[in-house]
């Protein structure tokens, strides 16, 4: 598992992926629970260490990303519509950023992976397989953490913060009678199919209503053993600084 | 979620019928399936016609990937899949269920014989286009590579396009040329393909009017268990106006 690394389902054809020494790292979980935050500090920590690190975001490709915007804006998406939108903007990203970026060594962090799709197909369709199927070109990643949450933490979360959207809502869905009702009822259908994930693809799971501090903790605990048995780990020390106190060490919260 | 799953692999069980071509550019597929348009119309069947690559959803984000020749063999595959996703959702099943006869020009064994001359791997497509409704006739408009050519050439087609002549694989820098690796190579998949889902095929050198013939003929014989709903639209006009014995206004 170490050095070999694997296609997910039928891989692409054309692609030797025996070169990629990188480490692809996945964080993953529903819509609110504070992933992108994490992964930002995940980022200077990791950059402050000596690695190279690229981050790559669900439907941000050059290709799709606007296409996807555009779409979801007219609501009128069938389920393989909107599964395969995001299967093109993924596989854009895989090939341009994710793979050429392992290539290279660098670490890249994903905000979402092939799991989100997994999970939004699944509750809309009841079929697991062709999803999985369509994302068989995906690069297994090294490590997916699962930020996890109960439906009512979040949606108390969701409120205060960015408040509930049509989609984030599973509104296509018609769940329930109004944003409220429909946002629990999907999210909640959502989590159950991560938690379901999290036991069969050996998610590493953290619970997303600790304090931000401990979570960034938990994740680079969970990191850290990857980068040891990296062989790629520099072999240059970390540069003292005179004070002899590294600010990336300094709590995250900061 | 409550609908039988479609699958390629087994016949569909809705009212309406679904008839496809498929072929190389310059096969004469599209000529052939306008004229069967034009009979069906004339007997009365309510047709409703679609063609790849042709939705909305992805139309514009498709142009734009060939443009700056950003598509790699997954992507072109996977924005066609959308596309006919999108047209199956919206215009396939709707007047399949409402039992009219959709015709289509290209359908998924396109796909299948593209990506895989790209390098996709071929069970891989397959399992994407999972979800597809089988055809209830598959014709396949074989014609030899130089025939299409110079079809192609002859025509009013112009110059071959890029993707369409499979200049991105790097086959030769010469259009043409790489036009006829391309499309040679398409041709034998599509042999593989053509038996595998048991299509019609079609000798495509011969005159219009014969291929035409064979796929009335063909076509005739699937319609016979097929009970058209006749559209009574354009009709209802002249009977509400006779009903009470006014003239129709103009």
């Amino acid at each position: 598992m170490e050095d070999a690394r694997q296609y997910f389902g039928d891989g692409l054809a054309y692609l030797n992926l025996s070169d990629l020494k990188g480490r692809l790292i996945a964080i993953e979980g529903t819509d609110g629970v504070g992933r992108s935050t994490h992964i930002e500090l995940l980022q200077e920590w990791l950059e402050v260490q000596g690695y190279g690190v690229v981050t790559t975001g669900w439907t941000r490709s050059n290709l799709m990303s606007k296409t996807i915007e555009v779409a979801k804006q007219g609501n009128i998406l069938d389920r393989w519509s909107l599964s395969l939108l995001y299967a093109t903007d993924f596989a854009d990203r895989l090939e341009h950023q994710i793979i050429p970026a392992l290539r290279s060594g660098f670490i890249v962090l994903a905000d979402r992976y092939i799991y989100t799709a997994f999970a939004r197909d699944a509750v809309r369709s009841g079929d697991r397989k062709w999803i999985r199927d369509v994302f068989g070109f995906a690069v297994v990643p090294d490590l997916v953490c699962y930020l996890r949450i109960d439906v009512d933490t979040l949606a108390l979360r969701v409120i205060e913060t960015s408040g509930m959207n049509y989609w984030e809502s599973g509104m296509d869905m018609k769940l329930g009678a109004d944003l409220y009702d429909s946002f629990k009822k999907y999210q909640g259908l959502l989590i159950e199919e991560f938690d379901k994930m999290a036991e069969e693809f050996k998610f590493e799971v953290v619970d997303a209503r600790k304090p931000p501090e401990e979570i960034q903790d938990i994740l680079r605990a969970q990191i850290e053993p990857l980068l040891k048995n990296n062989g790629r780990k520099p072999d240059i020390p970390l540069e003292q600084s005179p004070s002899g106190a590294l600010p990336a060490n300094s709590s995250p919260s900061s | 979620m409550s609908q039988p799953p479609l699958t390629l692999n087994q016949p569909h069980q809705f009212p309406g019928k679904l008839i496809i071509v498929e072929g190389i550019d310059g096969s004469g597929k599209s000529t052939q399936l306008l004229l069967l348009q034009k009979w069906l119309v004339s007997k009365g069947f309510n047709v409703f016609f679609t063609e790849w690559n042709s939705s909305e959803l992805v139309r514009e984000t498709t142009r734009r990937g060939k443009k700056s020749k950003a598509l790699t063999p997954t992507t072109f595959s996977l924005l066609h899949a959308t596309d006919f996703a999108n047209r199956l959702y919206h215009d396939i099943l709707p007047p399949l269920k409402a039992g009219m006869i959709v015709l289509a020009d290209r359908y998924v064994y396109t796909a299948f014989a593209r990506d895989a001359v790209r390098g996709v791997s071929p069970a891989w497509v397959r399992k994407l286009y999972n979800f597809a409704i089988r055809p209830d006739l598959a014709f396949y408009f074989k014609v030899p590579i130089e025939v299409a050519i110079s079809r192609l050439l002859g025509g009013m087609r112009g110059q071959f396009k890029y993707y369409e002549a499979g200049m991105d694989m790097g086959l030769s820098q010469d259009l043409t040329e790489s036009f006829r690796i391309f499309q040679s190579r398409i041709l034998t998949e599509y042999d593989k393909i053509v038996s595998e889902y048991e299509m019609i095929t079609v000798d495509a050198t011969q005159e219009i009017e014969e291929q035409q013939n064979e796929m009335r003929q063909r076509v005739s014989q699937a319609l016979e268990q097929y009970k058209p709903k006749r559209g009574t639209h354009g009709r209802r006009e002249t009977v509400f106006w006779r009903r009470f014995g006014l003239s129709k206004p103009e």
